[in-house]
């Protein structure tokens, strides 16, 4: 759908030659990858192809062994998760990602919080009144509906609660946005309820990383998909142009390049 | 119950969930009643006076027990820590005395806020650099500083303390304000700011809720943690200061077993030992509970060793339901 759009802008961020192993167990072999603004790239393979470790480095939570990546054409060096975090670069977890006890602001702005002026300046005081009204801009921006912001997130469904956390993602995500299975353990619903949630923020320019193994919501949502085999990206496939079961091929090593 | 002991609502409806269960409440009146019924010498000034200054330590021990339970932790040495400052500050007190009532006075003070500053810090550190659990870190905090208290006199009182001290300790405003219910007054005021509107209270409730996605979030969650537990040395350094110039003494056997009251007042005001819950309010409630009752039964007449047995109990009771409660519901 964006395929003729996205041939035009220049990629955002781009790996190159990214190589990480683990003794003797090379998760990663050279693995290139390149993402632009308003795609959104499904990332796909078995157990242990080495999806999670591309994503790791990728958001800073692992230093590859070789490799570079770029951010809007400047090199950049991730040494922990708050380095790829202060570049733009934001991960949507799949379970771990909220404080069930916090409310929907306080989930938000959890490690950013806004600090108000005066006493509240000293003594680390919250600007509740800001983070609850930006709080409910985004929610709207991005068509999510809550019954109350003032109850925890623990009392959200499972959708809401995963609405949450892109939408966490979308106030701080303004290169990036890596969603990791996203759409596990939720309703039909609610699934269809996530993946709008991507298209919008693809269409507020923020490129979309989309982790699943559920590969009908990869199909789905996706501009392009990219399969990892064995520590390799084995293919690059534009979504629009290819089916279930050449994905399934790819992944399962029956196709190859 | 209330669903959340941390909704949002008017400034009144914040209040009320504030004070969590209002079961709690009605438990402090009815035991105040009863006691006032059965036992003509507990509804008098005198006895206001002496409950709820002796309350102030159960209440602040509750303060400090209060960020450490929401992070998920517990703090087992509150109470000998308590016992170490006193006993510390007291010594250095009586050392100091050739130098002036008054120097002696505030140096002394400061060793003891130190001293639990310290002790903290160190529970701190072992819980997050040696990542030792909580438990058995203040288990061990409680042994050591259960010794050294004795320690320090060989298991004696420190009776050469400057004069201002207990006129200070003693004192009582417009007949029933004691000293040391005033300065616990400011700690419940401070610890409550703290708690309730300010990044720092907000972190120790995100540690509590979900100590991975609160670091995810870019959170020092070790940082945090070693704060929360040096908070807790320091507020257990100032309990302990306030029964020295409350008894105009050091003595080696206080705080002994006041862990014991501290958690159960956390525990009786709605906070959860699985983390992400409790309040200020909540938690002072419950240690007015457990002070109504240990004075409701010394005037009574009951032994004084019934008193560990029904806190005991209480714990017990207190924490099944929240486990029950922990069981039912969606958190986590």
């Amino acid at each position: 759908m964006h395929a003729e759009n996205q041939q035009k802008q220049s990629p955002i961020l781009t790996a190159e030659g990214i190589t990480k192993s683990f003794g003797r167990i090379q998760a990663l072999d050279h693995v290139d990858f390149a993402i632009s603004p308003g795609e959104v790239v499904g990332l796909v393979g078995d157990n242990g192809a080495g999806k999670s470790t591309l994503i790791k480095v990728l958001a800073g939570a692992l230093m590859p062994d070789e490799g570079k990546i770029s951010l809007r054409g400047q090199a950049v060096h991730f040494h922990r998760p708050s380095d790829a975090r202060n570049q733009g670069i934001e991960t949507v977890y799949q379970d771990l990602a909220l404080a069930p006890h916090l409310t929907i602001e306080e989930n938000i702005f959890l490690g950013r919080e806004l600090i108000g002026g005066g006493l509240k300046r000293l003594t680390g005081g919250l600007d509740k009144k800001k983070m609850l009204e930006r709080s409910l801009e985004i929610l709207e921006q991005l068509h999510v509906k809550v019954r109350s912001m003032k109850s925890p997130v623990a009392e959200l469904s499972g959708g809401q609660r995963q609405a949450v956390a892109v939408a966490r993602a979308v106030a701080w995500g303004e290169s990036l946005i890596i969603m990791d299975e996203p759409t596990n353990h939720l309703g039909v619903e609610e699934v269809e309820m996530v993946l709008d949630l991507i298209r919008r923020v693809r269409d507020r320019g923020i490129p979309v990383l989309f982790i699943s193994h559920t590969l009908p919501h990869v199909l789905e949502v996706t501009d392009r998909i990219d399969v990892m085999f064995l520590g390799k990206k084995v293919v690059s496939l534009n979504t629009n142009e290819s089916n279930l079961d050449e994905v399934v091929g790819w992944i399962t090593g029956s196709k190859t390049a | 119950m209330l669903p959340s002991s941390n909704s949002r609502g008017g400034s009144l409806s914040t209040l009320m969930q504030d004070i969590g269960d209002w079961w709690t409440v009605f438990i402090l009146a009815l035991l105040v009643i009863v006691f006032s019924v059965t036992s003509p010498g507990f509804f008098s000034s005198l006895n206001f006076v002496n409950t709820t200054v002796s309350a102030s330590n159960t209440i602040i021990l509750a303060v400090a027990e209060t960020f450490v339970i929401i992070t998920g932790g517990i703090d087992l040495s509150v109470g000998a820590v308590l016992g170490l400052s006193g006993m510390v500050g007291a010594d250095v007190m009586q050392s100091l005395l050739s130098y002036g009532d008054i120097t002696a006075l505030i140096i002394g003070l400061l060793a003891g806020l130190l001293t639990g500053l310290i002790l903290g810090a160190i529970n701190g550190l072992v819980v997050t650099v040696l990542e030792v659990t909580p438990f058995i870190a203040t288990l061990g905090m409680l042994g050591i500083a259960t010794g050294l208290t004795f320690l320090i006199t060989n298991g004696t009182d420190i009776v050469n303390l400057p004069l201002e001290l207990s006129t200070i300790g003693d004192a009582v405003l417009f007949n029933f304000l004691g000293v040391p219910v005033i300065i616990t007054a400011v700690v419940l005021v401070i610890a409550w700011y703290y708690l309730r509107k300010t990044r720092f209270g907000k972190y120790t409730y995100a540690v509590g809720s979900n100590s991975e996605g609160t670091r995810r979030s870019g959170v020092n969650v070790k940082y945090h943690l070693f704060k929360i537990y040096a908070l807790s040395g320091l507020l257990s350094g100032l309990a302990g200061m306030i029964i020295v110039a409350r008894i105009a003494t050091g003595s080696p056997l206080e705080g002994a077993n006041d862990e014991l009251n501290a958690i159960a007042s956390v525990v009786i005001g709605g906070a959860s030992l699985f983390g992400g819950r409790g309040t200020i309010l909540g938690s002072t409630v419950g240690a007015l509970i457990i002070s109504v009752l240990v004075s409701g039964l010394v005037i009574m007449g009951v032994q004084p060793y019934w008193q560990t047995v029904t806190i005991g109990i209480i714990i017990i009771l207190a924490v099944y339901i929240d486990q029950r409660r922990y069981r039912n519901r969606v958190l986590k």
